[in-house]
């Protein structure tokens, strides 16, 4: 039996995983009809296996030996067929190097185990690895009590970013009697730097669903949904077959499994808010309305879709329920710190060597995810910091690199856990400038309900673009952690109350940057154009004519072979002329 | 125009009376949101227009004018952004003369921010149309758009 498996995450279609997986199909027809060797030889499609920065990965197993192939292009296909399938020897040249290995020794897949191993699109796939088996196990030996006390003695804690207990927010919804309830599956993952639901979903669809349902069994939901950015069209339509599927199986829809029990699973594409993450204001999205929040209490337990008790949980949280109720709570609160149970998902990318999606144990060092996991920095440079929790997060510096990952170190270090992205910053990255992109972010999905959110995080980004421009003034910092505690204090949802978090979190940890934006009116680590300037180093400049071309505001003149020069009040600061040259003529200070 | 609108109207019974759905299904089928489209519905639902626009203008997703015929969209995600990602829209915006969110006099171009598509590996990244690029340099990025204009 021969078995190939291609990556079909986004990772892996960006870099031509469609079209290996088609010349795979395509070669193996070829040969199956010439030589008939190849009979019973299948090829899967399969979701992310997280080492995106080796995509296109792929996986032939050959007389019960599995070899892994790295940066496969559709061109190398042929050849993989003929000298490996055929003649039974693998192109070792192609094969992953240790560093795939490393990559994946010090993870630990609860979470992920499957993805990459099941075909997304088949549910016998799931099934045969034990899918929907913890469903049986709830409906036909559990109480849906026991159910929420086994979730509860589990110790899962929200993965969205909050870390609220899941089993009871489940215990809430218990005892809000109704006749109608709901259960909402959050896929709403907007934060820009992270990808881990959406990779779940197109990895194991079905293990969200089993989460899902059990969840519903357990607080008496009959009908539920998932809110799903529509920017995942790949996700979307994985779910959508995972749904008709489960349905066709029994798994969901009326009297499931025979056991009495209903649930309905409807799937709701987002419009493009980051806002509508936040419980409340996912609600009103749902029902047709401006994705505002609401003041809490009531929470969605009490009243929430259509006025009825809902529970909303994260992708990755419901993913971890079966394998709870497969395993037992033991074994999941067996993992992780005294507080923060079992393992958690992050997507790691920015100037590391092995971008990608991890899934680690709690209480793993920051140090052991960059250089055991992540390989280390791109380029040998120094690593600086690692922000985390998106734009509700702040920035952990390069001193702090063995804090330990949990809900609570994170927090005590001025950052949060959020849903999982990583992004690795070297001695290149400003940090006045990365607070000020994470502010435009927050100042444009702010949803103006609020008065401190909606002009608080405005007047903040304005003031760090005018520290980022040269135009900085004394007392500037002391004013923007005056405003960061006002908008933290007074907000109505999540959103607001840490926005102010990327800028804490540098000024505390790098306030010398802003004082030298401020004071000297200099960026140390030559980002903020406004504050660079421009010249031609004239023993390195050949005269290729190379930036006098490409400069936009006409503003360097010399002749052909002759050394260049910048006019200086034509510069419009656009570093064109630096990235452009070949010969490091242009240097910016 | 008007079996499109009854297709809509439709869908909007079978979604529990979601507005969201038809404005989803405008911009879908028109490209944008249409303002005699909106009227239609706000008398025939008896719903104010003004809920229709108040809901649209919230939403990232939907636009109340014409689109160009090409949608670039560059990735403002943290990933691409310390991959230099502002740079790529500035050139972009410079060489077109249009701002983010807006349309080239000729309708062909619509530059567009998006805050993540999930590509984070390989930053930066920019969309033209569905195609999605990876590891883009502005240099090449505007050749590719030129190109588009001479097709």
């Amino acid at each position: 039996m021969i078995c190939v498996s291609v990556c079909m995450g986004t990772g892996g279609i960006s870099a031509g995983g469609d079209k290996v997986f088609h010349n795979f199909e395509a070669e193996l027809l070829k040969h199956d009809i010439e030589a008939t060797v190849n009979k019973g030889c299948s090829v899967h499609q399969v979701g992310c296996r997280g080492l995106c920065a080796k995509d296109v990965l792929v996986d032939v197993i050959a007389n019960g030996v599995k070899s892994t192939y790295e940066h496969i292009k559709p061109d190398m296909v042929m050849k993989i067929v003929e000298e490996h399938l055929i003649k039974g020897a693998p192109i070792k040249e192609w094969l992953v190097k240790e560093d795939y290995h490393n990559f994946n020794a010090k993870q630990m897949k609860v979470v992920l185990e499957d993805c990459g191993v099941v075909d997304p699109e088949d549910i016998e796939s799931y099934i045969e690895r034990g899918g929907y088996q913890a469903v049986k196990k709830v409906l036909t030996t559990m109480t849906p009590l026991d159910t929420v006390e086994t979730i509860k003695r589990s110790g899962l804690r929200g993965r969205g970013g909050g870390g609220f207990p899941t089993g009871l927010k489940w215990e809430f919804a218990v005892k809000n009697h109704a006749d109608q309830k709901y259960i909402i599956c959050n896929a709403d993952e907007g934060d820009p730097g992270a990808f881990m639901d959406r990779s779940v979903i197109e990895g194991n669809p079905h293990s969200v669903l089993e989460g899902m349902i059990i969840g519903a069994y357990a607080i008496g939901a009959t009908k539920g949904y998932v809110y799903i950015r529509a920017e995942y069209p790949l996700a979307v339509e994985r779910l959508r077959i995972a749904i008709k599927a489960a349905k066709e199986k029994g798994f969901l829809g009326k009297n499931i499994l025979g056991r009495g029990v209903d649930l309905e699973i409807k799937v709701k594409l987002g419009a493009g808010a980051f806002v509508c993450g936040e419980e409340t204001a996912l609600i009103a999205s749902i029902e047709g309305k401006r994705g505002t929040p609401k003041s809490r209490p009531p929470f969605p337990a009490q009243k929430g879709l259509f006025g009825k008790p809902t529970v909303i949980n994260n992708v990755e949280t419901l993913a971890n329920v079966p394998q709870i109720i497969k395993r037992g709570a033991d074994w999941f609160a067996s993992i992780g710190t005294e507080k923060s149970k079992g393992t958690k998902v992050f997507a790691i990318t920015g100037k590391i060597k092995n971008s990608g999606l991890i899934e680690v144990p709690m209480g793993i060092s920051l140090k052991e995810i960059i250089y055991d996991i992540g390989g280390g920095m791109e380029d040998e440079l120094a690593f600086k910091a690692v922000q985390t929790g998106g734009p509700s997060g702040g920035c952990i510096p390069a001193s702090m690199i063995d804090l330990k990952v949990d809900y609570e170190s994170l927090a005590a270090a001025g950052s949060i856990m959020g849903s999982g992205g990583l992004v690795v910053m070297n001695e290149g990255d400003c940090m006045v400038n990365i607070a000020k992109f994470f502010l435009e972010f927050t100042q444009l999905e702010s949803c103006g309900k609020c008065t401190p959110c909606r002009i608080g995080t405005k007047r903040l980004f304005e003031i760090l673009t005018r520290i980022t421009e040269g135009k900085g003034r004394k007392g500037d910092i002391e004013f923007l952690i005056d405003v960061c505690n006002d908008v933290k204090a007074t907000s109505l949802c999540g959103l607001g109350m840490t926005a102010p978090n990327p800028i804490l979190s540098t000024i505390k940890y790098f306030r010398r940057e802003y004082e030298a934006h401020i004071n000297e009116k200099r960026c140390p680590a030559k980002v903020c154009n406004a504050l660079l300037t421009f010249t031609i180093d004239k023993e390195a400049c050949t005269g290729c004519t190379m930036c006098a071309k490409t400069c936009p505001a006409s503003a360097i003149e010399g002749d052909k072979k002759k050394p260049h020069t910048i006019i200086s009040d034509k510069c419009i600061k656009c570093g064109s002329c630096f990235d452009v040259c070949k010969f490091k003529a242009v240097n910016k200070e | 125009m008007e079996s499109d609108l009854n297709k809509m109207l439709e869908h909007y019974y079978e979604m529990d009376g979601n507005i969201i759905s038809i404005l989803q299904d405008m911009e879908e089928t028109f490209g944008f949101i249409p303002e005699d489209a909106v009227n239609w519905f706000s008398h025939r639902l008896s719903i104010p227009a003004a809920r229709f626009f108040g809901t649209a203008t919230f939403y990232g997703q939907f636009h109340l004018t014409k689109q160009g015929k090409h949608i670039i969209k560059v990735c403002r995600g943290t990933a691409c952004h310390v991959k230099g990602s502002q740079k790529i829209s500035d050139d972009i915006q410079r060489e077109f003369s249009i701002g983010v969110g807006q349309t080239t006099k000729d309708e062909l171009f619509t530059l567009e921010h998006v805050a993540c598509v999930g590509a984070c590996s390989v930053a930066p990244v920019t969309l033209v149309g569905k195609e999605v690029n990876g590891k883009v340099k502005s240099s090449a990025i505007l050749k590719k758009i030129k190109q588009l204009r001479e097709v």
